[in-house]
């Protein structure tokens, strides 16, 4: 009986979700099946996107108590740094769960704003926002800046992706179930691209497109001047993106010995240029918006925190 | 504020060209101002975007990249890539709310001790101009 009991100790987990789109909360659905054979090693203790549960049942609980704890989504209300605290407090290993966690993601992007600004965009100057009112009373304030939950408190894993791809949240799973905590690809997207053998000896680039203004003739889009992030990004995902013929965005991030992924890809593409020096400018030009396509997901890990702006 | 303002600028000099440039300034006597910490490196490409966003993280108010001539560089062309990526980064720079200023790219060859004097107090006076950089208060 004792023994029997040893062998079903379930492992406790949590998933909170922070300022994200809740695709990362789908996600863990996503690996169907295998979340039934999961369920035998697992007991969900608190999710409040799919069980009724309150913050104070998780104040309840004793400090350590949570095996795993999964945060998804990023820090931007107070609210959000809160739990991300006292899931800290309760959980052995702390694990950020998908890009707005690690770095920021898409929302992230807002951090070259001010709080005033974005306010005004969402509610007052939108266009499509007929009463225009600013949301005031009794909500969680809002940070001056978006943080990543490593900014806030100490993380012990990482699972990248927007959201984790399944064979990446798959493998993640599997690790730190067995206590591990470093898993996933250490090489770049390039690896696995459905498209490599397109990939020619040296990419050389002359003028940049945007998916649309280009047919695509299946190959290597870097090769076609299409900007794609997979040489800075780490692979995982098998190149889900490619297989529907677009282009990397490079949600999986940096390579685990990179620090920075846009500034390692942006270094890339001026290598790859081909261009003669009077066409310099007007070709790095045509680049329109260099943070959205170098750091789409990582922002929030850069400067601009909340809009701090040179004054002259 | 601006008066008693002394900036902070990083200036990463390539071996071969800059750095020997800078040398010449200091066997010549001339005089500079103290702002700038030199970093010497191989080549003015071995200065990775990275290198430039980790000095404005640090503290650095102007950042200041010195390299070959082109068709001088030691290693053919890495100062045409850094200037390639000095204009993207510049466009980076002012996305992000730093006036792109901060970062100045020259070229200046072994002999031209003079000129490296002469572009450094340029900048130091140029980034005194702009003030502090926006992060500096942030740290
Ligand atoms: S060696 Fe001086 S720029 Fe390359």
């Amino acid at each position: 009986m004792e023994g029997k009991k040893m062998k079903n100790v379930k492992k406790k987990i949590a998933m909170y979700w922070g300022a994200g789109c809740g695709g990362c909360d789908v996600s863990l659905l996503g690996i169907h099946e295998k979340l039934l054979d999961l369920l035998d090693e697992i007991e969900i203790v608190f999710w409040p996107c799919a069980m009724d549960i309150k913050y104070e049942d998780l104040e309840k609980m004793e400090d350590k108590s949570i095996d795993i704890a999964f945060y998804n989504g990023a820090i931007r209300t107070e609210e959000n740094e809160e739990i991300a605290k006292l899931l800290r407090k309760k959980a052995k290993l702390m694990v950020a769960y998908g890009s707005c966690a690690i770095e920021g993601c898409v929302i992230g992007l807002a951090n070259l704003y001010n709080k005033k600004e974005i306010f005004e965009a969402v509610y007052l100057k939108n266009e499509t926002t007929k009463e225009k009112i600013l949301p005031s009373r009794d909500l969680p304030e809002f940070l001056p800046y978006l943080k990543t939950l490593d900014q806030v408190v100490k993380v012990d894993a990482f699972i990248p992706g927007c959201p984790p791809p399944k064979p990446v949240l798959e493998e993640a799973l599997d690790a730190l179930l067995q206590g591990k905590t470093k898993f996933g690809k250490e090489v770049a997207l390039c690896e696995e691209c459905p498209r490599k053998d397109t990939k020619p000896e040296k990419i050389e680039i002359s003028k940049f497109y945007r998916w649309h203004e280009k047919e695509d003739n299946g190959e290597c889009f870097l090769a076609q001047g299409i900007i794609c992030m997979g040489p800075a990004t780490r692979a995982g995902c098998k190149g889900e993106c490619i297989s529907a013929n677009i282009p990397c965005t490079g949600c999986m991030g940096a390579l685990p010995r990179v620090r920075d992924q846009g500034a390692a890809m942006l270094s890339a593409i001026a290598s790859l240029l081909d261009v003669e020096d009077e066409k310099e400018d007007e070709v790095i030009d045509s680049i329109k918006d260099i943070i959205g396509t170098f750091y789409k997901y990582s922002t929030a890990k850069l400067l601009p925190r909340g809009g701090m702006k040179d004054e002259s | 504020m601006k008066e008693d303002f002394e900036p902070k600028i990083v200036a990463f000099l390539c071996n071969w060209c800059a750095y020997a440039g800078a040398d010449m300034a200091g066997t010549s006597r001339l005089k500079y101002p103290a702002n700038v910490v030199p970093i010497k490196v191989m080549c003015s490409g071995r200065v990775d975007p990275e290198f430039i966003l980790n000095a404005f993280e640090k503290g650095a108010d102007g950042v200041f990249i010195g390299g070959c001539h082109p068709g001088d560089c030691h290693y053919v062309n890495g100062n045409l890539r850094t200037r390639r990526r000095v204009k993207m980064m510049k466009k980076l720079l002012e996305q992000m709310g730093v006036n792109p200023k901060r970062l100045r790219l020259e070229w200046i060859s072994a002999t031209e001790g003079a000129k490296f004097a002469r572009v450094i107090k340029e900048f130091v006076e140029e980034i005194k101009e702009l003030g502090p950089s926006p992060w500096r208060e942030r740290r």
